[in-house]
């Protein structure tokens, strides 16, 4: 019965295929799969956006949007025929295939990049044996679409917003394919179902996965900074931050072209968020060893579902980083800290079992964040904290 | 030959002669993106989907943005005046062709020496991980060698010339 | 042309490619044009290293594969350097023009 449940969609994919002839069942079955995720994924994107705007309203010590269905909860399907029924304003100097394009090629390359994700025991789509790497290009191909945004709107913020993106998008790339090698050395492998059968295993009740290590909590930390940059999330939004730039790279587009680019950044917080569980949380597991009985798909979705809630955590209580600030973040602090991360791996894969490994882990890691943090700051003259309270 | 190679010849080579023929620049740089994506198609084809991701991953993600990033810092958005060729073009036209007629030429000639099918190699990543740190640790390093002294000769070369007069 | 084997059309689309980029290096007018003309020709001996050693007698030895992966990672190096350079040249002579560049006084 439990197995039953675990595996639930996957056996209502077999008993839809029965009905179809031998030759077509493979790829009746990839595209059952593709139909899945192209249903689920933006059904949570509209969860995501109320629970956002109802999550920062909360934050900022007011209500979210409440009239439109019980608590609000409707707010999706307003927000939703407000984009189709606007009208769609191209300007006249733009150039019109380039505008047309960006926003396609962003949706289309964030959609393959759910093509590698395991979503419960059994439930990838494509196991492929790079499948990380595949991943990575993906990501690698959205930076293009943003700066084709840019560009094309003859808009001289536009521009500079795009040319911002892109500049954050690359450094920022770097420091997510490096925290994500620790744990390819660890496990041995790049295909993302190995890397989760590898945490899949219980000592005393606790799982072994990589965040329960010095060196996979230094990377997960990385890699939620980097991830958080990559999506041009807040507190690294200056990109397309409305005080600002207007509205960023995307000033120009408006009705469904907007409503594409907003889907397409929520479906990248969402898989690098499913990223991030596979590789440091342990993707589709159970954190103690007797809760396995709760499917594990519900697993998956649960721990993507508190990595947004932490994005959206962030996005209302951090101030925003300037771009300089942030460069200078990403080069000289988190990226001489993620080599040295790797040498951490290093020391912990061959020193063998016991508590020798995580004495000298720790150490090194905490010895070089204080140092590391203390020569950063050393020019740095902070005068006393001061508090002023509205009257 | 089946009907995914002749589309992915059609989206390379459409691309490749866009790039080289359109008047706007920005324009060209996504033609050659277009090519640079067909040809990771065509890796892919071949079974050598280390390279076919490894190409997206550096040309697309990387090359493709370098180039963009340099035609804007060249103003080159702007349309060049004087036309696009330059004005030895009949001569490089001529070389090109010659040259293709000759590879061409060896190629077809030589196609009874060539082998023709043969079983899909069965490659994983962790056999060119072993052969990267094993048969091939050399070229390995001197190319880690190489990005290194590429990276730091870019950024110097490209350093504002304010900064150096002083 | 049913009889050709597929190594040869590989063969043949390379060869294509690599004249295309030639042309475009010999031919245009802007220094980025040429290295774009210069990228089409090393990707397109990449395929045909790929090419070759997808349909060698031993796959296993995986050379052909090395020697493309290598190939990228040294044509990205070679890309970052000679934009530089263009670069470079742009804010000495705000031009990009290679047929106004036929001087040796900087």
């Amino acid at each position: 019965m439990v197995e039953k449940a675990d595996q639930v969609f996957v056996l209502l994919q077999h008993w839809l295929i029965s009905f179809l002839p031998a030759v077509l069942q493979p790829a009746a079955a990839v595209l059952l799969g593709v139909i899945a995720i192209v249903c689920v994924f933006p059904g949570l994107f509209a969860l995501t956006t109320i629970f956002e705007r109802k999550g920062l309203g909360r934050i900022q010590n007011r209500l979210g949007p409440n009239r439109v269905g019980p608590f609000g909860l409707f707010q999706p399907v307003a927000d939703g025929i407000k984009a189709l029924i606007k009208e769609d304003i191209v300007p006249t100097s733009a150039n019109p295939a380039v505008h047309f394009l960006a926003p396609v090629i962003l949706v289309v390359a964030v959609f393959m990049g759910f093509a590698v994700l395991p979503m419960g025991r059994n439930m990838v789509l494509v196991d492929m044996d790079a499948g990380l790497l595949f991943f990575f290009a993906m990501g690698a191909s959205t930076e293009l679409s943003v700066f084709m945004a840019g560009w094309s709107s003859r808009n001289k913020y536009s521009l500079l917003g795009a040319m911002r993106a892109v500049a954050q998008m690359i450094s920022y790339e770097i420091i997510l394919l490096l925290s994500s090698v620790a744990v390819v050395m660890t496990a041995g492998s790049l295909s993302l179902p190995k890397i989760v059968a590898a945490q899949n295993q219980y000592s005393y009740g606790l799982p072994h996965w990589y965040i329960f290590t010095p060196w996979g909590l230094a990377a997960f930390v990385m890699y939620a900074i980097a991830a958080t940059a990559e999506t041009n999330r807040s507190p690294f939004d200056l990109p397309e931050g409305e005080s600002e730039l207007v509205a960023g790279y995307h000033t120009e587009y408006s009705g469904f072209k907007f409503a594409l680019f907003f889907l397409g950044e929520y479906l990248a917080m969402f898989s690098i968020s499913g990223l991030g569980t596979t590789l440091f949380l342990g993707g589709w597991t159970a954190p103690l060893s007797v809760l396995a009985w709760i499917p594990s798909w519900i697993w998956f979705f649960g721990k993507v579902m508190i990595s947004i809630f932490v994005f959206i955590w962030m996005r209302g209580t951090l101030p925003r980083l300037r771009q300089d600030q942030l460069m200078n973040f990403a080069w000289k602090f988190v990226l001489p800290f993620t080599l040295l991360d790797l040498l951490v791996t290093a020391f912990w894969r061959f020193m063998g079992e016991g508590w020798l490994r995580w004495v000298v882990s720790t150490a090194i890691l905490a010895g070089a964040y204080v140092f590391m943090g203390r020569v950063g700051m050393y020019k740095e003259h902070f005068g006393s904290r001061t508090y002023r309270y509205a009257e | 030959m089946g009907i995914t190679f002749y589309l992915i010849a059609a989206i390379t080579l459409a691309g490749a002669l866009a790039a080289m023929t359109l008047k706007h620049l920005v324009h060209a740089a996504l033609a050659v993106t277009v090519a640079f994506a067909g040809l990771a198609l065509f890796f892919l084809n071949l079974d050598a989907q280390f390279a076919g991701f490894a190409q997206i991953l550096i040309y697309i993600g990387a090359v493709a943005i370098l180039v963009v990033f340099a035609i804007l810092l060249t103003r080159g958005s702007d349309l060049p005046k004087d036309g696009v060729f330059s004005h030895t073009w009949f001569v490089g036209f001529a070389i090109a062709a010659g040259i293709f007629a000759v590879l061409g030429w060896a190629v077809l000639a030589s196609a009874k020496a060539l082998p023709s099918e043969s079983a899909v190699p069965a490659v994983t990543v962790h056999d060119i991980g072993v052969v990267l740190m094993g048969r091939y640790v050399l070229p390995l390093e001197i190319v880690a060698l190489l990005l290194t002294a590429a990276t730091i000769g870019a950024v110097i070369v490209a350093l504002h010339e304010k900064e150096r007069a002083r | 042309m049913a009889s050709v084997s597929p190594l040869t059309a590989y063969l043949v689309v390379a060869a294509l490619l690599f004249s295309i980029g030639l042309a475009g290096a010999l031919v245009r007018r802007n220094a980025i044009m040429v290295l774009i003309g210069i990228e089409l020709m090393l990707n397109a001996a990449n395929l045909n290293f790929v090419a070759f050693w997808r349909y060698s007698p031993h796959p296993e030895a995986l050379t052909g594969m090395m020697f493309a992966i290598f190939s990228i990672a040294v044509a990205a190096a070679e890309a970052a350097v000679g934009l530089g350079l263009v670069i470079a040249i742009y804010r000495h002579t705000q031009t990009t023009d290679l047929d106004k560049m036929n001087r040796m006084k900087g």
